[in-house]
C-alpha cells in the first residue's frame, strides 16, 4: 500500500500542474526497435466476411483512406488517416492499426487518463486531422473500430508487438540542422509536398498532403515532435523509399517542417503561447513550440 | 484610312498578337519545327494528340507542359532513350520545345475516371493500381498519379488514356536503364519491383477507357 500514496499524491498535483507524471504512459512505451523484425501479418481483403461485420469494415477502410471527402464536419484540415498510417494502415513501422488497437485501453500522459481506442482515435480527429471528433458511440467511430479490430485479427492483447509505431530513430549527437533540412526539403520532398509544404490537389482535393500550413496537423499533434516526424520519415518517407535518408537527414528535414506554423493547438492556455508550452509542450518530446528561432516566436498558429 | 479605322486596326493587331504568337506551338504539331527534322507531332500522336493506341504511340494532348518540356530536353541530353524522339528533340529550338509543350498542355483530353480509393480491393491488379504492394516497397500508381492516374502536377504525368503498350514500354525503359529521367528515381524501384504480369496488367487497367470502368 505505501509505494500507491506517493503516486497519489502525483496525480493529485499533476491535475493542478499537469507537470510531474505519476504513472509511464502506456500508450508511448518504447516502441520496439527495427532489430525485431515484423512478424504479424494483418488478414487479407480476401478473408473478409460477406456479412454486417464485414460490410462495417469496409465502411471502416473506406473512412480511414478517404477521411477528409468522407467526413468533412469531423476534419478540418487535409488529411487523412492514411497519410500517417501507410498502406491503408497495415505497414509495419507506419503506426499500423494491428500495433494500435491491441494496445487499448491504455493510460495516456497527453490526457492523463486511461484512454479507449475511441478516445484515442478522437486525439487524431482533434490534433493531426485540426477537427471535431466524432463522438465514441457514433457509426463512423464504430466503423474506424470495426476497421482496426479486423486488421489486428490473431493479434496478441496487451503486447508489443514488432512493427507498431515508428521506430524510434535516435537524436544525432550534434543535433538537428534546419539550413541542411531545407537542403533535403528541396531535393527529397518537394516534388509531392510543394516548395511551400503546401502539399498538391487534384480537383480540389489533396493527393499529396500538406506538411504545414492551415490544412495540415496543428500544433498539438504528435507530429508535431521532431524525434517522432523524424521516425516517421526515416522509415517511411519519400514514399516506396522508406530508410534511404540518414538519420541525420531525417532529424534535420524534420525540424524544417516542423518549425513551420501550423494550425493553433487546440488546448491553448488562457491564450497564451507560453502557458500552453509550459503545460503541455515542456516534457514532449523534442518540438519547438513556444520557442524563438530567428528572433521569431514559433507555434503562433495560422488559419482556421 | 480614318483615324478610327486606325485604331480599330491597330486594337485587332494587338489582339491578334498573342494568339500569333500562341500558333507557333499549333503549327509546330501540325507542320513541325523550322528545322525540316522537327517532324509534325500530329503524324504519330494523332490529330488530337490523344495518341495512337495501337502503334503504342502516347497521348500528349493535356499532359503538362513541364512535364512535356522536361522529356523533350531529356531526349537531347540522353536520359531518355528513343530513336526517333531523339532526333527530333534535338531538331526543336528552346523556343520551339515552349510552345508546342504549353499548346499540347492546352489540348482537351478525354475525361479521367474518378476511380477513388474507398472500396477494398478485391483482386490483385486494382490493388497494385490502388495500394501498390509494400512488402515490396511499391506506392499505388494513383498515389502520386492521381486519382484515375489522371497525374498529379508537372512531376507524375497522367497513366490514364495512355496506350497500354506505351505504358508496357516506359516501365521496361526504367527497368533497363533506357529511361533514366525519373526525379529521385522514383520509377526505377517501382519498376523493378514488379514482375511482367504485373507491369502488363496494370497497363492495360489504366489504358482502359473509363466508360468500361464504370460498372452499374
Amino acid at each position: 500500500m505505501k509505494p500507491m500514496i506517493p503516486a497519489l499524491l502525483l496525480l493529485a498535483v499533476g491535475s493542478v500542474q499537469a507537470a510531474p507524471i505519476a504513472m509511464e504512459d502506456q500508450s508511448q512505451l518504447k516502441v520496439p526497435g527495427v532489430q525485431a523484425a515484423p512478424q504479424f501479418v494483418p488478414p487479407a481483403e480476401s478473408e473478409l466476411p460477406d456479412n454486417a461485420f464485414g460490410k462495417m469494415v469496409r465502411e471502416g477502410h473506406a473512412l480511414f483512406v478517404d477521411t477528409r471527402r468522407l467526413m468533412p464536419e469531423a476534419v478540418g484540415n487535409g488529411m487523412n488517416c492514411s497519410n500517417c498510417h501507410l498502406d491503408q494502415g497495415r505497414l509495419a513501422h507506419s503506426a499500423p492499426m494491428w500495433g494500435a488497437y491491441p494496445m487499448y485501453p491504455a493510460y495516456r500522459k497527453k490526457n492523463d487518463k486511461v484512454n479507449t481506442y475511441a478516445e484515442r482515435i478522437q486525439g487524431c480527429f482533434q490534433f493531426s486531422m485540426n477537427g471535431k471528433p466524432p463522438a465514441a458511440d457514433s457509426p463512423q467511430m464504430t466503423a474506424l473500430a470495426t476497421y482496426a479490430y479486423w486488421l489486428s485479427t490473431k493479434a496478441p492483447t496487451g503486447v508489443e508487438i514488432a512493427g507498431r509505431g515508428y521506430p524510434e530513430v535516435p537524436q544525432p549527437k550534434d543535433g538537428y540542422d534546419f539550413k541542411r533540412g531545407q537542403q533535403v526539403y528541396r531535393e527529397q520532398c518537394a516534388i509531392c509536398h510543394g516548395d511551400s509544404g503546401e502539399g498538391q490537389k487534384v480537383a480540389g482535393e489533396y493527393v499529396m498532403p500538406p506538411l504545414w500550413g492551415k490544412d495540415s496537423y496543428n500544433w498539438g499533434a504528435g507530429m508535431h515532435r521532431i524525434n517522432t516526424a523524424a521516425s516517421f520519415i526515416k522509415y517511411n518517407m519519400p514514399l516506396g523509399k522508406p530508410g534511404s535518408l540518414s538519420d541525420q537527414q531525417a532529424w534535420d528535414v524534420a525540424a524544417w517542417i516542423n518549425r513551420h506554423e501550423r494550425p493553433q493547438d487546440p488546448r491553448l492556455v488562457e491564450g497564451s503561447i507560453e502557458k500552453t508550452r509550459v503545460k503541455f509542450h515542456a516534457n514532449d518530446g523534442v518540438n519547438l513550440y513556444g520557442q524563438k528561432i530567428d528572433g521569431v516566436l514559433i507555434g503562433e498558429g495560422t488559419g482556421s | 484610312m480614318t483615324p478610327l479605322r486606325r485604331v480599330v486596326i491597330g486594337s485587332l493587331l494587338i489582339l491578334a498578337w498573342p494568339m500569333a504568337h500562341a500558333a507557333d506551338g499549333q503549327k509546330i504539331f501540325t507542320q513541325g519545327g523550322a528545322n525540316p527534322a522537327a517532324m509534325a507531332c500530329l503524324g504519330c500522336h494523332g490529330p488530337d494528340g490523344k495518341g495512337i493506341a495501337a502503334a503504342g504511340f502516347p497521348r500528349l494532348a493535356g499532359l503538362p507542359a513541364g512535364y512535356l518540356s522536361k522529356q523533350l530536353h531529356d531526349w537531347r541530353n540522353g536520359s531518355r532513350k528513343q530513336p526517333v524522339m531523339e532526333p527530333l528533340a534535338k531538331a526543336l529550338s528552346e523556343d520551339e520545345i515552349k510552345a508546342v509543350s504549353i499548346y499540347l498542355a492546352s489540348l482537351p483530353a478525354d475525361p479521367v475516371g474518378d476511380l477513388r480509393r474507398q472500396q477494398i480491393a478485391d483482386d490483385p491488379t486494382t490493388r497494385m493500381a490502388l495500394y501498390g504492394d509494400w512488402s515490396r516497397q511499391i506506392p499505388g500508381c494513383v498515389q502520386c498519379h492521381g486519382p484515375g492516374g489522371g497525374g498529379v502536377g508537372e512531376h507524375f504525368p497522367p497513366l490514364a488514356g495512355q496506350p497500354a503498350s506505351y505504358l508496357i514500354a516506359q516501365l521496361n525503359a526504367w527497368r533497363d536503364g533506357n529511361r533514366s529521367n525519373d526525379p529521385n528515381q522514383l520509377m526505377v524501384g517501382v519498376a523493378k519491383a514488379m514482375t511482367d504480369d504485373e507491369i502488363k496488367a496494370v497497363a492495360e487497367f489504366f489504358a482502359r477507357p473509363v466508360s468500361q470502368e464504370v460498372k452499374p
